[in-house]
């Protein structure tokens, strides 16, 4: 199991000054670099990688550290070497012809050499002094000193002057890079390990499982701390890089700015404002729950903010991505041609773990995207073991977040084994986690959507029905019913069975003010007739007194 | 210190010139003891037919890298061909001679 390395102090003393290699990550596990001005032996069988890493060392000391460097190649031409860095990119013409570094060819031929008596390797010394003197080099390769063994008879001689070799390299005050080649259960054939002390490289190439793994392991390093573990190094096209497993330290930044989600309805779950950038985000979910679909929204939503995205399909060919995603009305076709979407679909069968995480950290280094989609990283699983699988996915992480990019996993999980385990065993690295399940129920598959995990925010503990429709992706009203939430069909017919009570109710209420009504018009209507009465019987009064009156008004009028 | 020096013991004419280069660096022991012993097997196997250049690596380095001297002392046939290189105090003269070519072939002369 890989392990952190072991607990350093927080600010370990610089006991020795060290010559930073340029190469990345290498400086990391080794705090600060190579002794400086002392010799390091960079062991390990053949190919893997010792030439590149001594040839970095030194194109780098030159072009970022302005430190002039000499090569002495025992086992190359120059022209070989020259032809062999340049897919890296390194010019090893452009470099000499400055006068920054020389590559001096050591060649030993056993058959035109006849040894007769004493002698010393007085002209190497020679040979070396006059190359460092003439470019003021800091920096020394010996690539690979052991071809001495194979050319000169004498090892008593060579052994002694290889002692003084390194002595002498040392009040030369030059960094030296020794690579040796490693033979079965021995670091160096033979055994120059003993005369380089101070540093001790093993870089180490085999196949597990069909893929190539490289790694890198800092044997013994006096008088300083270091990266103990192995650590897995890619040659890319800008040439070697170690990978942390995990960051020594970990000191990604946290920034708190959030970035949506595409969808308005998941991100209002995010507490309305989405995921925080710089972190991982992890989707999982059966086969066919639409973590595909919420990754081309991500990626949507990011190119709208005018922001770089890279998508890595490991199951689609990229036309496949664009004519699902439109299905769902999402046109990623747009921003592919401006540039702001790049793809890339690869099995991972295809190649090895290796060569995937090089694709994606040039193309990150080269694009240098603010989101990136991997969909899905359960594809990997297949092919290494579990454990490279995890750390491959780990380093990736850390180098996301080294860069603040944004990171969206989708990761398939098989149905009826626990949704919350995640097949890789990476969700405890992830920020955030959301999950997408079957809900069956009711005879219907429907497709819901909760956040598992959100950290650093806060987030709806609901599990929301999730559908898929011409405009995307889209969260459904939380429907609750007796039994808990509803969906599909049952959310439905919760849905008309409301309507309809809330039809019945309504009538009631009109069926009661019409009854009203009829009540009040009857009401009025018998006001109306007891009005009729009264009013006839006053009119009778009124008749009757009018007639007694008369008859008295006569009687009385003269 | 001696010099680059150029020895030339009468070049004889014609195809059987024996061209010798003798690399040293300063005026050690060892060096002093290379060329003497050179010295005497030539002109004991190799008279009036050969040239001796003894070059100081101390003095010219850039000449090293040219015949790829990592030995010292280092003697190099480069007359008759193929090259051939023979590397140390040249105290045993037996071994030289094989070395040169001239063991087997040893005529009277």
């Amino acid at each position: 199991m890989p392990r952190l390395t072991k607990p350093s102090p927080p600010k370990p003393k610089r006991s020795i000054a060290k010559c930073p290699t340029g190469i990345a990550g290498l400086d990391q596990i080794t705090e600060g670099g190579l002794p400086k001005g002392r010799p390091t032996l960079i062991c390990g069988a053949a190919g893997c990688g010792k030439t590149i890493l001594a040839m970095e060392f030194l194109v780098r000391g030159i072009t970022e550290f302005g430190e002039p460097g000499l090569f002495v190649a025992f086992e190359e031409s120059v022209r070989e070497l020259g032809d062999n860095v340049a897919s890296m990119g390194f010019d090893l013409d452009a470099l000499t012809r400055q006068k920054k570094l020389i590559v001096e060819h050591v060649r030993i031929e056993r058959s035109e050499i006849l040894e007769t008596g004493d002698y010393d390797l007085e002209g190497l010394f020679i040979r070396l002094g006059y190359a460092i003197d003439s470019i003021g080099a800091k920096r020394v390769v010996l690539d690979t000193i052991e071809s001495l063994f194979s050319g000169l008879t004498n090892t008593t001689i060579l052994r002694a002057e290889l002692r003084r070799l390194f002595q002498w390299l040392k009040t030369k005050g030059v960094t030296a890079v020794i690579t040796g080649e490693g033979g079965e259960g021995e670091l160096t054939r033979h055994g120059i390990e003993e005369y380089v002390a101070d540093c001790v490289i093993l870089l180490d190439h085999r196949v597990n499982e069909e893929t190539s793994v490289r790694r890198i392991r800092v044997l013994k390093y006096r008088g300083t701390t270091h990266g103990t573990n192995q650590y897995p190094f890619l040659i890319g096209k800008t040439g070697l890089s170690v990978l942390p497993l995990s960051s020594l330290r970990l000191e990604h930044k946290a920034s708190t700015l959030r970035i949506s989600s595409g969808v308005p309805s998941l991100d209002e779950m995010l507490g309305g404002k989405g995921f925080l950038r710089g972190t991982s985000i992890l989707i999982s979910g059966t086969a066919g729950t639409g973590k595909s679909s919420l990754a081309a929204h991500f990626v949507q939503a990011a190119c709208r903010r005018r922001e770089r995205a890279f998508y890595m399909a490991s199951e689609q060919s990229r036309d496949e991505v664009l004519r699902n995603m439109r299905s769902i009305g999402i046109d990623l076709a747009p921003l592919l041609e401006n540039g702001t979407l790049r793809f890339y679909a690869a099995r991972p069968g295809m190649y090895g773990l290796e060569k995937h995480l090089v694709t994606i950290h040039d193309a990150i280094a080269d694009f240098d995207p603010q989101v990136v989609v991997i969909d899905p990283i359960t594809n990997f699983s297949g092919f290494g073991d579990s454990l490279e699988v995890k750390s491959m996915i780990t380093r990736l992480i850390d180098l996301l977040k080294s860069r603040q990019i944004t990171a969206m996993f989708t990761s398939l999980t098989s149905p009826g084994g626990d949704l919350e385990s995640s097949d890789i065993g990476v969700s405890s690295l992830m920020d955030a986690w959301i999950l997408l399940r079957e809900l069956e129920f009711n005879g219907e598959r429907n497709r819901g959507l909760y956040v598992l995990k959100a950290r650093g925010m806060a987030h709806s503990n609901r599990i929301r029905e999730f559908e898929l429709t011409d405009d995307g992706a889209r969260l459904l009203e939380v429907c609750l019913g007796p039994s808990g939430v509803l969906t599909g069909s049952a959310r439905v017919a919760q849905l008309a069975q409301a309507a309809a009570e809330a039809t019945r109710s309504g009538d009631d209420l009109r069926r009661k003010q019409a009854d009203l009504e009829l009540r009040r018009q009857e009401l009025e209507m018998r006001i109306a007739q007891m009005r009729t009465e009264f009013e006839s019987d006053e009119r009778a009064l009124a008749q009757e007194r009018t007639a007694g009156a008369g008859g008295a008004h006569r009687n009385g009028r003269p | 210190m001696p010099a680059p020096r150029r020895t030339r013991k009468k070049p004889a004419p014609g195809d059987g010139l024996w061209h010798l280069r003798l690399y040293i660096a300063g005026g050690t022991a060892r060096s002093i003891a290379a060329i003497d012993n050179l010295q005497k097997l030539c002109d004991e196997h190799l008279a009036g037919k050969y040239s001796i250049e003894v070059i100081d690596l101390a003095r010219n380095p850039t000449l090293a890298a040219g015949d790829q001297i990592l030995a010292l002392p280092t003697l190099v046939r480069k007359l008759p061909p193929p090259m051939k290189k023979i590397i140390g105090d040249l105290s045993d003269s037996e071994h030289v001679l094989v070395g040169l070519d001239l063991q087997p072939r040893r005529t009277p002369r």
